[in-house]
């Protein structure tokens, strides 16, 4: 990309759809513009600026100016998130998610799910010490409907991580999905005790036996037949394969016309990724959608941001 | 007996097991006084000395009451939960109020570590278990009160208070006792706000929660709310209850005064003592020695002057 053509495209409110700005071409070009030459940037972007009305000036809109705090911010949003420590990242995430509302609950979702015991145990530690309050109280609060129980289960859970394994049980739970699900309705399920119980308390190696026998039994993936209903769909893949569920959201937050909260997941999963998973989730990445993730990120993002983000993705190796 | 050397103890208790029978006096003297840490370091330098598990020793040579609460004592207390946790997880209904006693009347790192002891000893984890083992309303109630990790400063919202006091009210009078909101107050607020909250009812409503709960004296379930209540505002009057009903023999739950003996007594016993005290006009001691014999009863004895030695 030429310097010209960043800098359009960190002044292109009407692309949505990149990430961050180009530092470098507003030190090249930018900052040696002479009056007239801002003047005539102004007069030729009237997308973002206007010809006031009354007086010989170009307005800038409201837009643009908040279009640039966000994307000038981004940098500085992954920075701290990276710098932060991971519980108290966590914390700040989930507390986050329970403001926004029912759109965000997804995020308590990925949280619960994706982390060990221990990281989720840290982040429940963070979460007190920040806001003095236990989570599991505060999303007991403030999710309303039918998903309450489950989000609470979820947060709240301290899975075994061993590979013991109990196949009377594997088999029993397997039967047990499969009448839930047979009899019950598709809407309702996050509500059905025994889903609840096995997907809230079971190991996730179990879950995994548990998901294959249910498959070998009954010839049905068991993500299809709980549907997206609710996240429940995402829930089988956080726990049991998060680098599916999260090249999937990488890809949410990387398309055209993709709204801040999608854009927002760009950095939270490379970050909170980039220890643990990100060289999984960016071969998930390439193989659903054909592109590497390292080249996507360099499409969509601009500067110190993209540099950020790439040298993370790089770094896992 | 206040021999510090656990070399020394480790020899006293494998004499205590030579030759014919066993010197259960031996035992008591020298466990009955030990603390949780100095136990541990007894077991450690027992297998390291002897190859053998103090614990599996214990278990081949002792016998009922006495054993258990031998065996109990010798535990690492979060070893001990688990070990109680599990049992009570595989009983009938009335085991459910030994779940609730562990949920609330611990700490919140000390049931933190009871679940991590859990995973090690049972590979699985005490939530699965109760979920697993419970149904209906009871599972409702018990896998939260196992799931929670509890806010333990003491700062309390009292706008919050009045008006989760006026929803438990609202459920309560409905007979909505099961209702999702009873059961995530009780569930997921810290317990200085749980009594901030209850203090408010009295206040507002004229009478204790738990009176308000009475309704129906056969339904387990309400029963099972009401310990929660008093598990987390009033445990040693919880407590007090348990070992009153132990000692006369009424209630069904067995093993409740070696339970709480044993859990107790590097706790709170002297506070449960008093109220004992204050509740039956005679002591816990006094009750104890009337009603059980042995060397059950010299370790129970030993055990609850445990905080006084």
């Amino acid at each position: 990309m030429s310097s010209s053509d960043a800098l359009a495209k960190s002044f292109s409110v009407s692309h949505s759809g990149i990430f961050g700005v180009d530092e470098k071409s507003m030190l090249e070009i930018l900052v040696k513009w002479q009056p007239e030459h801002l003047s005539t940037f102004r007069n030729e972007t009237s997308s973002i600026f206007l010809k006031d009305e009354r007086f010989p000036f170009e307005k800038c809109e409201e837009i643009l100016l908040k279009f640039l705090k966000r994307e000038f911010k981004r940098f500085k949003d992954a920075v701290v998130q990276w710098t932060m420590h991971p519980w108290e990242r966590d914390a700040r995430m989930a507390r986050k998610a329970l403001k926004r509302g029912s759109q965000a609950y997804g995020l308590l979702i990925e949280l619960a799910c994706t982390r060990s015991s221990d990281e989720l145990l840290g982040a429940r530690r963070a979460y007190q010490s920040l806001y003095s309050e236990s989570i599991e109280e505060d999303v007991a609060c403030r999710v309303e409907g039918i998903q309450r129980q489950f989000l609470v289960a979820l947060v709240s859970s301290y899975r075994y991580e061993g590979s013991r394994k109990n196949d009377v049980a594997i088999e029993s739970d397997a039967q047990k999905l499969n009448k839930a699900i047979r009899n019950g309705d598709k809407t309702m399920l996050i509500k059905d005790e025994e889903i609840v119980r096995i997907l809230t308390t079971r190991s996730k190696p179990h879950l995994e036996e548990v998901f294959k026998c249910y498959y070998d039994d009954f010839d049905k993936d068991i993500a299809e037949d709980l549907g997206e209903e609710s996240g429940l769909k995402d829930t089988i893949y956080c726990l049991c394969a998060p680098p599916v569920y999260f090249s999937k959201i990488l890809d949410s937050a990387m398309k055209a016309n993709a709204n801040e909260n999608e854009k927002e997941a760009l950095s939270r999963v490379i970050v909170t990724r980039a220890n643990v998973d990100i060289k999984d989730i960016a071969e998930e990445y390439n193989k659903q959608y054909g592109t590497p993730l390292t080249k996507k990120i360099e499409d969509v993002a601009l500067g110190n941001y993209k540099d950020f983000l790439v040298t993370l993705v790089k770094r896992a190796g | 007996m206040a021999t510090l050397s656990v070399t020394e103890d480790c020899e006293q208790l494998r004499k205590a097991f030579a030759g014919w029978g066993t010197n259960e006096g031996l035992i008591i003297s020298i466990l009955a006084h030990r603390n949780a840490a100095q136990i541990k370091s007894i077991r450690q330098t027992y297998a390291q000395t002897y190859g053998e598990d103090l614990l599996k020793d214990l278990n081949k040579e002792l016998s009922n009451d006495f054993e258990r609460v031998v065996l109990l004592w010798t535990l690492d207390p979060a070893e001990r939960d688990a070990f109680l946790a599990n049992e009570a997880t595989k009983r009938l209904t009335s085991s459910n109020q030994v779940l609730v006693e562990i949920a609330c009347t611990r700490t919140s790192q000390q049931l933190l570590l009871a679940k991590q002891a859990y995973h090690a000893r049972f590979k699985r984890s005490l939530e699965e278990d109760v979920a697993y083992h419970t149904s209906g309303d009871f599972r409702k109630l018990l896998v939260p009160l196992v799931g929670t990790y509890r806010y333990e400063g003491e700062e309390v919202n009292m706008t919050l208070a009045k008006s989760e006091a006026k929803i438990l009210h609202e459920k309560i009078s409905e007979k909505a006792y099961n209702h999702e909101d009873v059961i995530r107050i009780l569930a997921t607020r810290s317990k200085a706000q749980i009594n901030a909250t209850l203090n408010h009812y009295k206040n507002e409503f004229g009478n204790d929660i738990n009176k308000d709960l009475k309704t129906d004296p056969k339904d387990e379930f309400l029963a099972i709310l009401r310990a929660t209540v008093k598990c987390l505002t009033r445990p040693e009057k919880y407590f007090e209850k348990v070992l009153r009903l132990a000692i006369n023999k009424r209630g069904t739950d067995e093993g409740a005064l070696t339970r709480v003996v044993t859990t107790r007594a590097e706790i709170d016993m002297k506070i449960i003592k008093e109220e004992y005290h204050k509740r039956n006009s005679v002591t816990l001691d006094h009750a104890i020695g009337k009603d059980t014999t042995g060397d059950y009863e010299k370790m129970l004895l030993a055990l609850i002057g445990h905080g006084d030695a």
